[in-house]
């Protein structure tokens, strides 16, 4: 058994768990963070992607002890309260999800391409980047339009706060 | 997956007497490739030996002659190294294309080395530039390192510590994705190296891993141009064929790439 | 328009649990004590089971069950059924074999279930699921649909010689016959459907659970429709008696018809829970497994003929299909290729005389049943490529074959059973040649060529049946069920509304839609409206969501519900009022006597509904209406789309530079999120055309494209934007005027590439998915002196 202590979401958690636990059934299973979803098993898809120290990472493709001590931010650390991140809000205003399983993964993947990229952010590059998150529902058609606003947008941020 | 111990030792001294200790270990560098194969049950290893956090296998440095990547750096972390992409702008180029984002952030160059699968990225360009493999008990050069599908000269116990790239005059690297999995459904590595000779590596279309592509080599060796290829074909013989793509289609991808990686010497 | 009513661009009231990670999925749910079940899966092909020794098993850390197809016969919990009856041409039944929920005998496909492991964690149960013996004499197996029916080929089910589970028919013959016997031009193609996984992201998942006290089950599934799903685990498995078997749909992860089914690992959580004395036991896929046990979408196999007069209409079309059922028949899997498909084969033409021959036939591969539009992409794709190919053999424009032909009085009655009530399909033509500039292509393709390009543009006018479906039609035809739907208005004392739909949403987004309805009727906010749906305690029946039918056929039963509550209000308002009921309008949320300024609000309505105070003589107190919604037809959408790809001769890598796509869905509700339904179907019909493929070894029955790792999905880096744009004509057989639009893009857009595939290549045909390795070898055959680069 490992023992695994985390910062997930700002807050410190720890839980013993089969050495064998991946860090994405430890978030589900353990903590009951099931915003973080599981659609394959051959780390192609994307529905599991967190933010492991600030990198979107896949969480089913490495192990609750392997990320000891690391911050973890899930889809449900996201939003500050009832704030969204401009990327959730983007993905409302603009249609960019259906059936809901692969958003988490999708948004923090975004969220993760703006911040490694800056931002405006043009379709080529968003597509390019969201080469490990498959979804079935929109054809990304408004997933795309969903990061190019919220990049444009961020971007617009952080200038205004410099 | 089955059941296993975790280890994390602090040390490659460490690492190494975890792993002769235990009866089934397998080190675990970023995991993108034994997790998954785990998760499948398709290996089981007793102990697992992770070896991310070792600061001995971190950092790049760049000479005049050779770009030295530790083993425990990452794709993602290659890719975005101006000094990299200084130096071998080819190489940062191609740890950008290994699999997809997320994945780049944990997998590692040696983890994808000591894997050897025969259509992951990296070997092109260790090949391609005939790269040294540095492990914990020696240096091994590229033409010996490789020696076949998913098997490399690392004995039992071996860790790759560092691989030193040979800074070449001109490179690049084309890939040709496999629809499915995005790894390389063919790929080359395509160099002129300083003394003027010329290295062509390819991955991804050999039925025994990646391999030098001779009569590319040749052909270019006379002249460095794209158009040096209009007439080289590949032997289909030796070329990997499944549902994705005849032994014939991926000769063609071969002359076809490396056509593009020299055309992208230019640039 | 109101802001928030029919036709408004109105955000989705669902999303925000979807973007905080808030949503509530089958698997998300760990009721107190779950268990883990996983079962345990046939490695061949096609093998008899022997003997089967659990004793391992049973004995391994934290098992609490293991259970084999035995036990289940000993529990007599019967086999699944396929819900709809095709007789065969010569009269006789459909010869389906039985379809128990966990093999006994005999195991008909790589995945088929021999055993259920039910323990403490999922890893246990999977550490034990290695330890169950199973002793296996292998068969000969068969999965190809060429070779099925071979004398020689392995026997599947002994009701079914020959592998043949019926030989099917529509239309009429000799007329057909003559009509090709007399053509001008005969044009003639081979054609091969793909076969599909369907792969919502969500994996399958379900949590059986038994309540011994009240001898109760219940069942969390990802399903579409949990009550034909109650409906069949109860009349027909013999689980339980509807009332003692709830089932609850919560929030799904995609369904694309695969979740329509009633599959054999719900089936046995249920009756495993039981067994071991009312734990939960819960089952979630493994992406893997659903490659394996996932119902299956297309695979068939078609000659056709096309029968031309002089003057290029088309006098006469036959065609006969083989369609590959798998090993067991799902749930609808019988009416797919033949009602759902042959009576598609009219596209959007004037066709006098057509027939059609369709057989359906067992192999050693996972069932195959309706994937996104079901039998109508078939049809689609034949007529379409049938269209292009006739075009060029004739020597004319595409779009001219196709207009000289188009239907364009209606009602208009096809041979093949279907009476199209509105169209036009000029207008959508029109629309998508001129946003594709279809008489500048020759400049481009001109333009690529210099690039080292092959350019190349394809058409595709498709027509879809959808709002499924007309009882009694239905029922004719050989259905067991009726495909009406049903739905309650709750008003509340306070004015808000709850609307209990048997539809259910899986992405389509009805708690936005089914809320702009009744925002457009009775003027309340849609934040003051509740759409419920997806649980058997709350909506008292349902048909659920597939073939584009919530919208027709769903939102029509709420329209039925909300006449009752308009028709009641009125009544209490003019009472209220002292005014006459036929006096009474409602506006803006309010009942006012019209032309005057004496009004109700529609919250003191509700309120005088509840107290009961002042109300007409004799009514009863609350306001609540139900109603059932029986289509009188299906609907018929359609459009017409234009691809137009370049291919790079060097790899054979096809990229689609252009999709426009020009749909007629009658009246819409939504417009973004008809767009989002039309990104989404366009994106599984280009998969479909470029990418995806489920590949059986031909000799082991191993399926090659188990994964992500060999089934090529299509990525974002794969797929264009798109430029969606509507025509309206309105449909006549709902009130509401509307059509349906959730199949269509899948529907439409495999003929539209591949004709610009082949159009590039100039070649006759190419199989889908056309790959970069097919393309390359489809070009170098075409011109081998330009194959190298």
């Amino acid at each position: 058994m490992a023992k695994v202590s985390l910062t997930v979401n700002g807050k410190a958690l720890t839980a013993e768990v089969e050495d064998r636990t991946l860090l994405v059934q430890l978030l589900r299973d353990v903590f009951g963070l099931t915003g973080t979803h599981v659609g394959c098993d051959t780390s192609q898809c994307g529905a599991c992607v967190i933010h492991l120290d600030g990198r979107a990472v896949k969480s089913c493709t490495l192990l609750a002890a392997q990320a000891d001590g690391a911050a973890v931010t899930t889809i449900e650390g996201l939003a500050v309260g009832d704030e969204l991140h401009p990327v959730q809000a983007a993905f409302r205003e603009h249609h960019g999800l259906q059936c809901g399983f692969c958003t988490p993964g999708m948004i923090m993947s975004a969220v993760d391409m703006i911040n490694r990229l800056g931002g405006p952010l043009d379709e080529e590059t968003i597509r390019h980047e969201l080469e490990g998150n498959i979804c079935r529902c929109t054809g990304y058609h408004n997933i795309v339009k969903a990061i190019e606003a919220a990049s444009a947008q961020m971007a617009g941020l952080s200038q205004a706060a410099e | 997956m089955y059941e296993t111990t975790y280890h994390r030792p602090s040390t490659l001294a460490e690492a190494a007497s975890l792993f002769s200790g235990a009866s089934e270990a397998r080190f675990l560098a970023g995991g993108q490739t034994l997790l998954p194969t785990m998760k499948q049950r398709l290996a089981a290893p007793t102990d697992l030996i992770d070896l991310s956090r070792l600061a001995e296998l971190k950092g790049i440095e760049v000479t005049a002659d050779a770009v030295t990547i530790g083993a425990g750096t990452t794709h993602a972390t290659v890719a975005t190294s101006a000094e990299v992409a200084r130096a071998i702008p080819a190489l940062a180029k191609l740890a950008g294309l290994v699999g997809d984002p997320a994945v780049r952030h944990l997998g590692t160059l040696g983890g994808s080395l000591a894997n050897n699968d025969p259509a992951a990225d990296y070997p092109a360009a260790v090949l391609g530039l005939g790269a040294t493999v540095h492990t914990t008990k020696r240096s091994i050069a590229a033409e010996e390192y490789f020696q076949g599908l998913f098997t490399t000269a690392l004995e039992e116990g071996e860790i790759i510590t560092r691989v030193s790239f040979p800074i070449p005059a001109r490179a690049d690297y084309q890939k040709f994705r496999h629809p499915a999995s995005r790894y390389a459904l063919t790929a080359v590595f395509a160099a002129q190296m300083k003394d003027g000779s010329i290295r062509v590596a390819v991955t991804g279309a050999g039925s025994d891993g990646v391999f030098r592509a001779e009569a590319i080599e040749a052909a270019l060796a006379a002249n460095p141009t794209p158009s040096a290829l209009d007439g080289v074909s590949i032997d289909p013989a030796g070329m990997l064929a499944d549902i994705h793509g005849s032994a014939a289609y991926r000769a063609n991808l071969v002359t076809v790439m490396a056509k593009r990686a020299v055309g992208g010497w230019a640039g | 328009m109101g802001v928030e009513g029919i036709g408004a661009r109105v955000l989705r009231k669902e999303d925000k649990r979807f973007i905080t990670g808030r949503g509530r999925y089958t698997d998300d749910m760990a009721p107190s004590k779950t268990a883990q079940a996983v079962f345990v899966r046939s490695p061949h092909a096609h093998a008899r089971i022997v003997a089967i020794d659990t004793s391992r098993a049973k004995a391994a850390p934290g098992v609490i069950d293991v259970l084999t197809g035995a036990d289940l016969a000993a529990d007599k919990i019967g086999g699944l059924i396929c819900g709809w009856m095709i007789h065969s041409k010569d009269g006789t039944p459909m010869k389906a074999g039985a379809h128990p929920a966990i093999a006994r005998d005999v195991a008909r496909h790589v995945g088929d279930q021999v055993a259920i492991v039910v323990a403490e964690t999922k890893n246990q149960a999977r550490d034990a699921a290695e330890l169950v013996d199973v002793t296996y004499e292998e068969l000969p197996a068969v999965v190809d649909l060429a070779r099925a029916t071979d004398p020689d080929a392995p026997q599947i089910h002994p009701e079914a010689p020959r592998n043949i589970i019926y030989e099917w028919s529509l239309g009429d013959a000799a007329a057909t016959d003559a009509a090709l016997a007399r053509a001008a031009h005969l044009v003639t193609l081979d054609i091969a459907n793909n076969r599909l996984v369907p792969n919502a992201i969500e994996p399958r998942s379900a949590i059986g659970s038994y309540d011994p006290a009240e001898e109760h089950f219940t069942l969390y599934n990802t399903s579409q429709n949990p009550h034909v799903a109650r409906l069949v685990l109860s009349a027909f498995v013999g689980i339980a008696p509807e009332h003692k078997l709830r089932v609850v749909a919560p929030d799904v992860g995609g369904g694309f018809g695969s979740k329509i089914f009633i599959y054999p690992e719900e089936t046995a959580c249920l009756w495993a829970s039981k067994r071991i004395g009312g734990r939960p036991v819960k089952w979630t896929a493994d992406r893997s497994e659903s490659f394996m046990v996932d119902a299956h979408g297309r695979d068939h196999l078609t000659h056709a003929q096309m029968a031309f007069d002089a003057d290029h209409r088309i006098i006469g079309f036959k065609v006969a299909t083989r369609a590959n059922i798998g090993a067991y028949m799902s749930t609808f899997s019988s009416c797919v290729p033949t009602y759902l498909y042959a009576t598609l084969l009219s596209g959007q033409y004037d066709i006098p005389a057509i027939y059609c021959e369709v057989d359906a036939i067992y192999t050693n591969t996972a069932p195959v049943d309706a994937y996104r539009g079901a039998g109508r992409p078939e049809a689609t794709y034949l007529v379409e490529r049938m269209m292009e190919t006739a075009a060029r053999e004739l020597g004319v424009d595409p779009a001219e074959l196709r207009r000289k032909n188009f239907i364009r009085t209606f009602p208009h009655q096809t041979p093949v059973i279907m009476a199209y009530d509105a169209g036009d399909y000029d207008a959508t033509l029109d629309a998508a040649l001129a946003a594709a500039d279809y008489a500048g292509f020759g400049a481009r393709k001109a333009e690529a060529a210099r690039r080292g390009k092959l350019r190349g543009i394809g058409l595709s006018c498709y027509i879809e049946a959808c709002g499924i479906a007309p009882s009694a039609a239905v029922g004719s035809l050989g259905a067991g069920v009726g495909l009406w739907e049903s739905a309650e208005v709750r008003v509340n004392p306070v004015g808000t509304v709850e609307v209990l739909t048997g539809s259910h949403a899986h992405g389509q987004g009805h708690e936005t839609t089914f809320a702009q309805l009744v925002n457009d009727r009775l003027g309340i906010g849609i934040d003051k409206i509740a759409i419920v749906h997806g649980d058997t305690d709350k909506v008292q029946f349902g048909m659920g969501t597939y073939g584009s039918r919530s919208g027709a056929v769903g939102m029509s039963a709420i329209v039925k519900a909300l006449d009752k509550v308009e028709a009641k209000a009125k009544k209490i308002a003019a009472h209220l009022l002292e005014a006459d009921e036929s006096d009474i309008v409602i506006e803006d949320g309010k009942l006012k006597v019209a032309g005057t300024d004496r009004e109700k609000s529609f919250l003191e309505v509700a309120l005088a509904a509840y107290t009961g105070h002042s109300l007409p003589a004799g009514m009863e107190p609350g306001l609540k209406e139900g109603a059932f919604y029986d289509p009188t037809n299906f609907t018929f959408p359609a459009g017409t789309y234009v691809c137009e790809v370049e291919i790079d001769p060097g790899t054979g890598k096809t990229e689609i530079v252009q999709f426009v796509a020009a749909d007629d869905f009658g009246k819409i509700i939504n417009p973004m999120i008809v767009e989002g339904q039309v990104h989404g179907g366009i994106a599984q019909g280009i998969g479909q055309a470029l990418l995806e493929e489920a590949v059986y070894d031909r000799e082991s029955g191993q399926l090659m494209t188990g994964s992500y790792m060999d089934y090529a999905m299509p990525r974002a880096d794969d797929l264009p934007s798109f430029r969606l744009m509507t025509t309206e004509t309105i449909c006549p057989g709902n009130p509401l005027g509307m059509k349906g639009c959730g199949e269509a893009g899948a529907i439409g857009s495999p003929p539209a590439v591949i004709n610009a595939i082949t159009d590039a290549l100039g070649i006759r045909d190419i199989a889908m998915p056309a790959t970069p390795a097919r393309v390359w070898e489809a070009y170098r055959a075409a011109a081998p002196a330009m194959a190298a680069e």
